[in-house]
């Protein structure tokens, strides 16, 4: 028998479940645009919780993005975040963390300067916002003020003896303590995404807010792992607040993290409850760019789904997602086989030294994309009226060394859409 | 034996000095060792640093060398034998065939039963259908196929063996991070080697009867700190690939005269693909390169089409110190393979040697040598024992074979024991066997360290976790309490990415963008120094 293909018909199709698609669809919801995204989980997994904008630039830690970004616009023009203005960016990050806000996982909004996040090695990470959940730990820090940091036996990758060999220099009030979760038997081993589950329930936050009460001593701050709840971080937040008396914040971990699984299970429960179609865990297996419309093909577990789209929006990542891949010679976008920027041979992929701070060539490859955020040809002119890109596939950016990757992906997606719903 | 500080300088004594932790310095060390003298080895890095723990671990039938070498050859072909003896433990003897593949000279493959009958090797012919029944990624092109007794041995298990059973039958010691670099000479003898700690830079005094020079490549250069002028080296740096996979049951040499990418050594879990062979002029920035691991799969395919698909998780690169016996040989696949020592009397030094050339293969045998030599300077009559007796094995020194740690965990069903590299397995209590017992590594023990001695950071992803989870272990038994365990972690990453680099494409590439995004974007490795020294400077940061 062979089986007719779903069929779905709308006004803007996002590929991609990272940061950038969830963001793309976020304002693509916001204008009341008809839309549709697919995309197998990705890298959001990863992510600390930190939506970052700018830290570094050249040499310089940013204490300020928004005067990062000035300079940046002068030394790199072609930077993704060069051809975006502030007013834009800052909007993009309004919306963007308003909406995580009402959906479920409260964010602060983007303020005049970077914030210093925690790293769960001690060390300090710039970035622009963050989770409610972690905040208490910017002013605890800055104030130097007496906490203490729990690890948990059993949970590898995160020892608050590390955190605080590496933070105390200072912060001298900052002391470290291990305890069992509880319900589990002392040093098997334990992940953040189970505990987070299980402090859902009441019961266990009542037995952990006992074991911290009596582990506490005369800190003011307690910091912990992120496991404070997958689907109300908040709540769980302040009710251990409530039962233990003390300031909690939370620490992103090793990923998978519980700060981006909280991201994704909440888009996937609230996108279709406002009318998104979401087709998640799936890869688009080809996209046709026709006159008029696009059209995607994939299969979910219940066969072949063809979503036909007005305008579509790719925002598939780089290598660990898929959305560029290179064999020994060179990288190629994996999609539609749109030009690459790249360095002239895998020689010159990889700078000699791995830290060498000027970062390595192959970070700044990607698509290159017009005014309007549509991916261009070698002659510098669109693939297709109806096609944009968004996120980290865009060339000319390092995210991972000038700590830009949320900023990348939520800016850019929130041109991308805006241009979009230009052609609807 | 401890050192005794006077003023900035700490001294050592010792019976014999052994400079060089490759497998030849350490197996001298056992061999007196066994013959009850006292040593002291250092190594201006740790053990293996050289050639020893950069080579293909191929434990040579002598067929490689049948054709152009034949003494070479038997010598291989001899050792092999008495090391499948008494290593058992560091040896698989999985055997190897010869290959001849259709644009090869098929003169060169018929020769090649004689040539090995002459040095004494076995060599059993196969058909195109046994061979590759045998060894089924051979290619179709196959036009001869010959059977040796070749196997595979691993050379970091060798080397800690050696160590470990020294230490045990003499007390005698093994110092990291010490490189010598003057002798104190007073009429004819070397009365002490002047030494620095590379980590500290602190000086050191070694006092010695007699000095051994087991400086691998670096033993030219040694032997000048002496004023001896009669070691003579060519450098052949060679190059080889990693794959994380076994491709093949055994070796699988080309049957042709040595070139580039004609060896395939299976080892564990692991297989090895070289190896190039350049010569070079110093032994500065040795590293693989790109051109150079392109050359080896280019080789490689015709021989093991599957390689163009296999994935390959690093390159390495080590020198070869061929000893220049005549004049004008430069290239190094001519030059011979067989070790020389010399004694330096001709240099007016009574109490010094130097034991280069040669190969894994053959290092008993040159500390045979060297251990006769410098026993009989001692007044010493105990002949050498390391052809009878077995190498013992300990709890410190079983990890670096690949899939013995995943083995051992599985084995042991501890839930508690976290495994902190999940790449190779490696549990917790691997890591504390190796921090208490594992020969010779400074106190406490770093990452760099752990990694030698077992497969941390060998898996797929190349130490990206498990340098973090380990260093956090560390962190978590109270060995460090700032950020040195930080620059640790990166100098071991950092370390790791030499290799990686010339093998990033396919599937290694996200694997490294994701190490990256970890080490840079997650715990600000890249950063550590501004984030160290400029931290305080930022002002009252953010709104909150
Ligand atoms: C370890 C780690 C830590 C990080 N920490 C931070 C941080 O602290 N702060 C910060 O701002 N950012 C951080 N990031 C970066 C961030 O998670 C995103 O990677 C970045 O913001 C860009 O997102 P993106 O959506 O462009 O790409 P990605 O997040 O890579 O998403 C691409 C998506 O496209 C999907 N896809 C690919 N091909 C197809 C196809 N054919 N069909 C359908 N879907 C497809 C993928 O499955 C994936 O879901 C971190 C990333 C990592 C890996
Ligand atoms: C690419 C390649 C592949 C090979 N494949 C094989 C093979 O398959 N089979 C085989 O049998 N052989 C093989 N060999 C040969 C074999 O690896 C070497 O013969 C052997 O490892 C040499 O050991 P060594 O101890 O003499 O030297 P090394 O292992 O180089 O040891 C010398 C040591 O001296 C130390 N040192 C140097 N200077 C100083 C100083 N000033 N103070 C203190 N210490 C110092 C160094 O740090 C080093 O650790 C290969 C070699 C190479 C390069």
């Amino acid at each position: 028998m062979i089986q007719e293909a779903r069929q779905y018909r709308t006004g803007l199709a996002v590929i991609g479940s990272g940061l950038a698609g969830f963001a793309a669809s976020v304002f693509a919801l916001q204008r009341g645009i008809r839309t549709a995204q697919v995309g197998n989980t990705g890298a959001i997994a990863y992510t600390t919780g930190y939506l970052d904008l700018l830290g570094w630039h050249g040499d310089r830690l940013l204490d300020n993005p928004w005067s990062g970004l000035a300079t940046l616009r002068q030394e790199e023009p072609d930077h993704p975040l060069s051809r975006i203005s502030d007013q834009d960016i800052r909007d993009a990050f309004f919306g963007f963390t308003q909406a995580l806000s009402e959906m479920g996982v409260d964010y602060t909004p983007p303020g005049d300067r970077n914030l210093l996040g925690l790293t769960p090695a001690g060390t300090r990470k710039p970035t622009l916002c963050m989770p409610r959940t972690m905040v208490a730990g910017i002013a605890a820090a800055a104030a130097g003020d007496r906490t203490l940091i729990l690890d948990i036996a059993g949970l590898d990758g995160f020892s608050a003896r590390e955190l605080v060999a590496n933070a105390g220099a200072s912060w001298p009030n900052l002391r470290s303590r291990r305890i069992i979760f509880p319900g589990v038997d002392a040093g098997v081993r334990v992940f953040p995404e189970v505990m987070a589950r299980a402090l859902e329930a009441p019961a266990h936050r009542q037995q952990l807010a006992g074991i911290i009460r009596s582990v506490a001593g005369d800190a003011k701050y307690i910091g912990l792992p992120a496991i404070l709840g997958i689907h109300r971080p908040d709540r769980v937040h302040r009710d251990l607040e409530r039962l233990t008396g003390f300031t909690l914040f939370e620490i992103p971990t090793m990923p998978p993290a519980v700060p981006g699984i909280r991201l994704r299970e909440m888009f996937e429960q609230a996108f279709p409850a406002r009318g998104l179609t979401l087709v998640p865990q799936q890869k688009v297996k080809s996209l046709e760019l026709g006159k008029t419309t696009a059209r995607l093909h994939l299969n979910d577990s219940y066969g072949k789904v063809e979503i036909e789209a007005e305008t579509v929006i790719l925002a598939t990542g780089r290598f660990l997602s898929g959305g560029l891949a290179a064999d020994r010679h060179r990288v190629r976008e994996t999609l539609l086989g749109i030009p690459v920027s790249q360095p002239e041979s895998r020689d010159h992929w990889y700078r000699e030294d791995y830290f060498d701070l000027r970062g390595h060539p192959i970070n700044r490859c990607g698509i290159r994309v017009d005014e309007a955020f549509r991916p261009i040809s070698e002659s510098g002119r669109p693939i297709s009226e109806r096609l944009f890109a968004a996120g980290i596939l865009l060339g000319g950016q390092d995210w991972i060394r000038q700590r830009c990757g949320a900023g990348v992906a939520i800016a850019s997606a929130y041109r991308a859409v805006s241009f979009a719903a230009g052609c609807l | 034996m401890n050192g005794i500080h006077i003023g900035e300088c700490e001294t050592f004594e010792t019976e014999v000095l052994i400079i060089g932790g490759g497998v030849t310095g350490t197996g001298v060390m056992r061999d007196l060792a066994l013959r009850g003298i006292h040593c002291l080895l250092i190594d201006r890095r740790d053990l293996n640093a050289g050639a020893s723990g950069g080579n293909h671990g191929l434990l040579h039938s002598g067929g490689r060398y049948a054709s152009a070498d034949w003494e070479t050859a038997a010598e291989c072909r001899q050792e092999g034998e008495i090391l499948k003896r008494v290593a058992t433990e560091c040896i698989e003897d999985c055997g190897g065939l010869f290959v001849a593949v259709a644009g090869d000279d098929p003169g060169f493959a018929e020769q090649f039963p004689e040539h090995c009958r002459n040095a004494g090797i076995p060599c059993q012919s196969l058909s195109r259908a046994e061979a590759r029944e045998r060894e089924p990624g051979l290619t179709e092109r196959l036009i001869a196929a010959y059977r040796v007794p070749d196997a595979t041995v691993d050379p970091f298990r060798i080397t800690l063996e050696n160590v470990n059973h020294a230490q045990r039958l003499t007390g005698s010691v093994y110092l990291p991070h010490t490189k010598v670099t003057a002798f104190e000479i007073e009429s004819g003898q070397i009365r002490a080697a002047l030494c620095q700690d590379t980590r500290t830079g602190a000086a050191r005094r070694i006092l010695a009867r007699q000095v051994v020079n087991a400086g691998g490549a670096w033993s030219m250069e040694v032997a000048g700190m002496a004023g001896c002028r009669d070691v003579n080296l060519l450098y052949s740096k060679g190059t080889l690939l990693i794959s994380n996979t076994r491709l093949s049951r055994g070796v699988i040499n080309r049957l042709r005269p040595p070139g580039d990418g004609d060896i395939l050594v299976p080892g564990g879990t692991i297989s090895l693909l070289g190896t190039t062979s350049d010569t070079v002029t110093g032994l500065q920035g040795i590293r693989p390169t790109v051109a150079e691991v392109e050359r080896n799969l280019d080789q490689g395919i015709a021989m093991l089409p599957g390689l163009a698909t296999t994935r390959f998780i690093r390159a390495f690169s080590g020198v070869r110190p061929l000893v220049q016996a005549a004049e004008g040989i430069q290239d190094g696949r001519q030059a011979s393979r067989g070790f020389t020592l010399f004694d330096h009397e001709s240099q007016g030094l009574e109490n010094f040697a130097t034991i280069t050339g040669g190969k894994l293969t053959t290092f008993r045998l040159m500390a045979e040598r060297t251990g006769d030599l410098v026993a009989s300077r001692l007044g010493n009559q105990e002949s050498c024992k390391t052809a009878l007796e077995p190498l013992p094995t300990g709890d410190g020194v079983r990890w670096t074979k690949p899939g013995f740690s995943a083995r051992y965990w599985y084995q042991r069903q501890d839930p508690t024991d976290a495994v902190l590299c999940e790449c190779e397995m490696v549990p917790q209590s691997a890591i504390d066997a190796i921090l208490e017992t594992a020969p010779g590594a400074e106190k406490p023990m770093e990452l760099q360290a752990i990694g030698l001695r077992s497969r941390v950071g060998k898996g797929a992803c190349q130490g990206a976790f498990c340098s973090l989870r380990v260093t956090s272990y560390l962190y978590d038994l109270g060995h460090y309490d700032s950020n040195e365990g930080l620059v640790r972690a990166r100098e071991f990453v950092s370390e790791r990415f030499r290799g990686v680099r010339p093998v990033l494409w396919g599937e290694q590439l996200p694997q490294m963008e994701l190490a990256e995004a970890l080490h840079c974007s997650l715990m600000g490795l890249d950063r550590l120094d501004d984030l160290a020294s400029g931290l305080g400077s930022v002002p009252g940061v953010g709104q909150e």
